[in-house]
């Protein structure tokens, strides 16, 4: 949104020191290339032959010693009654271990290739001024979630699997697969007309479950300059999760400057946006404010 | 939704806001429990719908029965990676197999039953059992020869191309020798698959030469029967024990086999117009073939 210069604000765009498009757009590309990067990885094989991780986000062997397994997937696998071998667990409690410390929800900003795709379809929902739709509410995700484990206990297989966008689409980028096109175009199509932001923040059990692993997230975004906001509203804007940074920015319920909400995807946009350079990178014990 | 729940309990009954924020609250949540659990039933009842493994698809060498394998599999695609030829396939939604899981078609192309079976190592979950370690022992399904009438060989003649590419030859596959009753002086050689030794690699149904394959090789739920548990089979039993476990039995003569079948083994059957009339048939029409009277049910192989 800082790209454009908004025409209600003219004063302060004129006022603030011209930022560099470096400065602007910096986690908003940082995030394209982990998420490309990623990607990457599990292409290099397939296509140059230079094996780097193999499988997919739902399991997967990087260099042939790491391995690595959704937790969520590992929870609906047991539910369904099976215990999987011993890989499987050693890879989960990596997965595991790393989201708790870094924080839960930087899977959705800088892994899920999902993300891509609702931020495309959040922008293009800005940008056509598109104000329709009835969003469902944040906590169905939960229930979702829930879901999932019972649909697995139940059927005794992996029922959501079957249908789970997260893992269609990045298999579909990965194996090369038609089908996942009209999941993943359905939600772009709900997001843009349905519900802002109605997938990753108010649907998807996936991105519920990372929300759950964010607690005690290490890597934090803060809101030390929150003195210099003038309430332009760009954060808020283009925040998946806006109302994640109300608490920080505005001391409510809280003293701290840290976005303290396991909701925060940490992707760093509100950064990017802010043209008072109020928001800053930080980690969880980094209590400084002006 | 916590604003709610911390309003509503602070506030008695009588107080309208109280009351207003309450049923949001309930409201909020009951939307959310619907939808989710809408969603997840929805999910759950689709994966049931399409749980049924196709003809045929295949499954890789060490796959736990379908509905445990279902259960297992976490769709990750690394048997796929480590199959050395290429055969695993991971199913696109929409595909009548389990979305994301591996299978192989055996007539596009057939498992070749690597001795190390990497793809069993490369599983993280056990979807494909590591207890597996003689691909001989593999089952990913069963050949069939489903047509006798297009198999070249039950034509009598000599294709028996399933048979030689069959990696378990002459355990998996035999050729059997029958009398062909159409020349009546040349034998027919039928491929006939043993369920005992058969992997269900696909070799087979790969090479069959006919434009439809004749032998097919399906999942081992759809391809073999079962007799049931308490059948004993009175020669075996009779070979294990020494003896009929009955005691002797009284012979009686065989009666209704007047026809030119009596006395021949079912699969000698002979039709040939050359042969003298049997005595009990009228020679009305001595040229044309004619059915014997009697028991006769006509099987030929």
């Amino acid at each position: 949104m800082a790209t454009i210069p908004l025409p209600i604000k003219p004063a302060a765009a004129a006022c603030a020191p011209a930022r560099s498009l470096w400065q602007r757009q910096r986690w908003l590309i940082l995030r394209r290339t982990s998420q490309l990067l990623i990607l990457l990885a599990f292409l290099s094989g397939p296509w140059f032959g230079l094996w780097i991780a193999k499988g997919n986000l739902s399991s997967s062997l990087t260099l042939g010693v790491l391995p690595l397994t959704d937790p969520l997937l590992l929870l609906q696998t047991l539910a369904t009654g099976h215990v999987p071998y011993a890989a499987a667990f050693t890879g989960a409690a990596i997965v595991l271990v790393f989201y708790l410390l870094f924080g839960g929800r930087i899977f959705c900003s800088w892994v899920c290739p999902v993300n891509v795709v609702t931020d495309a379809a959040a922008w293009s929902r800005r940008r056509l001024g598109i104000k329709t739709g009835r969003v469902p509410d944040a906590d169905t995700r939960y229930w979702l979630l829930g879901g999932t484990l019972v649909a697995s206990a139940l059927t005794g297989t992996l029922a959501w699997e079957w249908v789970n966008p997260v893992s269609l689409f990045h298999r579909a980028l990965i194996f090369g697969m038609g089908g996942a096109v009209f999941v993943i175009g359905g939600i772009f199509l709900y997001d843009l007309l349905v519900a802002s932001r109605g997938w990753c923040g108010h649907l998807c059990p996936v991105g519920a479950f990372y929300g759950l692993l964010g607690k005690t997230a290490l890597v934090r975004v803060a809101a030390p300059n929150r003195k210099a906001c003038d309430d332009c509203m760009d954060c808020f804007t283009v925040c998946p999760e806006p109302q994640v940074i109300r608490p920080a920015l505005k001391k409510v319920g809280q003293e701290s400057p840290l976005i303290l909400a396991s909701d925060c995807t940490t992707c760093g946009r509100c950064i990017d946006v802010c043209d008072k350079q109020v928001f800053k990178m930080t980690h969880r014990f980094d209590q400084r404010s002006e | 939704m916590d604003t709610g729940k911390k309003t509503a309990r602070k506030v008695t009954e009588a107080v309208s806001p109280a009351s207003a924020a309450r049923r949001k609250f309930i409201n909020s949540v009951a939307a959310a429990a619907g939808g989710g659990c809408l969603l997840a039933l929805g999910a759950g009842l689709y994966s049931r719908s399409a749980s049924a493994l196709p003809a045929q698809a295949l499954r890789p060498p060490g796959a736990l029965p379908e509905p445990d394998f279902l259960a297992a599999c976490v769709r990750c695609g690394l048997c796929v990676r480590d199959c050395p030829y290429d055969i695993l396939k991971l199913s696109d939604l929409g595909d009548t197999v389990a979305t994301g899981t591996p299978y192989f078609t055996a007539r596009k192309i057939a498992c070749e039953m690597c001795e190390d079976i990497p793809c069993v190592k490369a599983c993280p979950t056990g979807a494909l059992d590591r207890q597996l370690t003689d691909i001989n022992q593999a089952r990913m399904g069963l050949a069939a020869l489903v047509d006798h009438e297009s198999c070249l060989n039950f034509l009598g003649l000599r294709c028996d191309v399933c048979y030689r590419v069959c990696p378990v030859i002459d355990k998996a596959i035999t050729l059997e020798t029958q009398h062909n009753p159409r020349s009546d002086r040349h034998a027919m050689l039928l491929p006939t698959v043993h369920s005992d030794h058969c992997t269900g690699c696909g070799k087979c149904e790969k090479s069959c030469v006919l434009p439809e394959a004749a032998i097919k090789v399906f999942p081992r739920a759809l391809a073999q029967g079962a007799l049931p548990a308490h059948y004993r089979k009175g020669w075996e039993e009779k070979a294990r024990h020494g003896g009929s476990l009955i005691g002797e039995q009284v012979e009686l003569p065989v009666r209704g086999f007047e026809g030119p079948t009596a006395g021949r083994s079912a699969t000698e059957t002979v039709l040939a117009p050359s042969a003298p009339a049997p005595a009990v048939q009228a020679p009305a029409v001595p040229a044309a073939p004619k059915t014997p009277p009697g028991i006769n049910s006509h099987w030929k192989p």
